[in-house]
């Protein structure tokens, strides 16, 4: 039985409070003024400003005198209210990443751990505890991201500019699409799928739990046989929850495989956490079976979904790069323009460092090795979701700075806690899972 | 140079890891094992050297990838530089997204097939070459252990009648 050690504990909370002093921070450097919001970027970023200037400058050579004066006026002012909005979300967007990031890190457990109760995997029975730790963390996860988004709706942020009726008003295409993104409709999607997600986590937990304590296996067949369904559930909530959740932000622009993309993220994330978790408890002196094929077999998963998230990811800008339609390209030009380092970074980190770190087959049992890799591709992932979200919230006012960091320490702490406390209710090996005489004796 | 040597049938492959695994432990040095399909472990088993053919495919895909690169740069860029889409080609590294489902066939292509030649060569199997298995069944559902005979004839056979071989056979072998 695991006990939650206190010096993880004390931790986690060092990391939730200063967490919440970066997120608090946040809102109260954010602008409430238009003045303030252009002071904060002529401070700076004088480039910026400069370019504007000489804009405003030649505008009158090119123009009658009167018409480009109320012309450059009311751009000027519908651009500095945009600022305003934009330097508003920072704090929300920044706190909605992070928020999102870690959900979505316990939800791919999630999937990952049905494919195995669907499958009945004969290897990875022994690692199902830690699984089902990480999946706790779904009922708070999903209600906070549930609750960002809620507030959303209430018009506390403009992280969704198809929720402001102004927006939609002036908008053919937000019209046309008003029948399914619209409030009411978003959070009773939003409501079920975590409803669905969270129900299935508890009921597989128990029956998992059950199942130590049973004298047959009626509890295991029940779990193999409602997590086949939660999959097919599964795969079709977290295609509409990635369009909604993620792809909305940019209600103009759409992309076909944009669920697989972001299934690839949450998944590859998830399995990394997996292994870091059962790293960090082996080293503690529990799971005294898991063997060094274990790491082995997920370090493979690392590896291949790591692979996998990049044809997705390439799949997606090839057909839009080459085609080069106004209305899809417009998705790739602002992320390059204002955030090429975070969006090619990415690429590296996602890509090229699990490959090139996790290619050979002896590196993938070196326990530190595994970990090194992990901090690497879940950063990369986190710098996924933040390219998805921020171009289309705040702009090229982006930058990781308190908001973000504080976001990211705050949910990371929150994560730690919750998963080792939920680690701690439970024996970490199941007793009486039919295939655990296999798992023990995994050998690659 | 003509040796002795010792021909141990197995019919299941638990049956032959396990008797691999004695034959190791009482120290005799197992010369081959023919198996008529792959026996996962026996390789560790019998204590053979890990395989080096993973590092030989990376190189290989290095090599193609390096291939494909110089090869559309010079097709795509410096021979022929077409328009294509609004996309002029006049530099590889803009053109780039174009040419990676290449520059990744390439790499794979170059990969397989140069490990399974290289696989070939090392196992010296070509076109025509006479099978080297000291017995057919090994090519239907037995499998053969070989071992060398030192003056310990008699020691072997005991050994190998108690590890569960179906069949002994001594035969005088030429080694290549």
């Amino acid at each position: 039985m695991y006990t939650f050690s206190n010096r993880l504990k004390i931790a986690s909370i060092i990391l939730m409070i200063v967490g919440a002093l970066g997120i608090i921070g946040g809102f109260v450097m954010a602008p409430g003024t238009i003045a303030e919001a252009k002071a904060m970027v002529a401070s700076h970023d004088g480039g910026h400003g400069d370019a504007h200037e000489t804009e405003a400058a030649q505008a009158p050579k090119e123009n009658d005198h009167a018409v480009a004066d109320t012309h450059g006026e009311e751009h000027d002012s519908s651009h500095d209210q945009h600022l305003l909005d934009q330097l508003k979300n920072r704090p929300w967007a920044a706190l909605y990443v992070a928020a999102f990031f870690f959900m979505m890190i316990s939800l791919g457990v999630l999937a990952f751990y049905a494919i195995q109760r669907a499958a009945q995997a004969g290897w990875s029975p022994l690692l199902f505890r830690v699984m089902e730790g990480i999946t706790s963390y779904l009922v708070p996860g999903g209600i906070i991201v549930f609750v960002i988004l809620l507030l959303s709706v209430l018009h506390m942020n403009h992280l969704f500019i198809w929720m402001d009726a102004d927006v939609v008003a002036d908008d053919a295409l937000l019209q046309g699409k008003s029948g399914y993104l619209n409030p009411t409709f978003f959070l009773i999607r939003a409501a079920i799928f975590l409803a669905g997600w969270i129900g299935y986590r508890e009921y597989s937990r128990k029956l998992s739990l059950a199942q130590d304590e049973s004298d047959d296996n009626s509890n295991f067949k029940l779990n193999f046989r409602i997590s086949a369904g939660f999959l097919v559930f599964y795969l079709i909530s977290e295609s509409i929850m990635s369009w909604d959740w993620i792809m909305s932000v940019e209600p103009h622009w759409f992309s076909t495989l944009f669920g697989w993309y972001i299934f690839a993220s949450m998944f590859v994330s998830g399995i990394t956490v997996i292994a870091m978790v059962t790293i960090y408890l082996k080293s503690k002196g529990h799971l005294p079976d898991v063997n060094n094929s274990h790491i082995h077999d997920l370090a493979k998963f690392m590896f291949g979904i790591s692979i996998f998230w990049t044809y997705l990811w390439f799949s997606q800008f090839m057909l839009i790069w080459y085609s080069n339609i106004p209305e899809e390209v417009t998705y790739y030009i602002t992320r390059i323009a204002d955030y090429r380092l975070p969006f090619f970074g990415m690429v590296a980190m996602n890509f090229l460092f699990p490959v090139l770190l996790l290619m050979n087959s002896d590196y993938k049992r070196i326990n530190w090795f595994v970990i090194l890799t992990g901090i690497v591709i879940l950063a990369g992932h986190y710098m996924d979701i933040f390219n998805a979200i921020m171009p289309s919230t705040v702009g090229k006012n982006w930058y990781i700075g308190i908001p973000e960091i504080g976001s990211v320490l705050f949910f990371a702490g929150l994560f730690i806690f919750w998963i080792f406390r939920a680690l701690s209710t439970a024996p970490l090996q199941p007793k009486r899972n039919p295939f655990i005489e296999e798992s023990r004796h995994f050998h690659y | 140079m003509a040796s002795k040597v010792i021909h141990a049938f197995y019919d299941d492959d638990d049956v032959l890891m396990l008797a691999v695994k004695k034959v190791k432990a009482a120290k005799h040095h197992i010369d081959e094992v023919y198996c008529p399909f792959p026996v996962h472990g026996l390789d560790k088993a019998m204590g053979l050297a890990p395989t080096r053919i993973a590092i030989t495919s990376f190189m290989y895909g290095c090599v193609g990838l390096a291939v494909s690169i110089l090869m559309m740069n010079y097709i795509m860029i410096e021979d022929w530089p077409q328009d294509i889409g609004g996309k002029p080609s006049f530099s590889y590294i803009e053109n780039m997204p174009a040419f990676v489902p290449i520059m990744f066939e390439l790499t794979v292509f170059f990969a397989a097939h140069l490990m399974v030649i290289t696989f070939y060569l090392r196992s010296r199997l070509w076109p025509f070459k006479e099978a080297e298995n000291p017995d057919v069944r090994t090519t239907d559902d037995h499998f053969l252990m070989e071992i060398e005979i030192h003056d310990n004839e008699q020691e072997l056979k005991d050994l190998l009648m108690e590890t569960g071989a179906v069949e002994i056979n001594v035969s005088e072998k030429n080694s290549h």
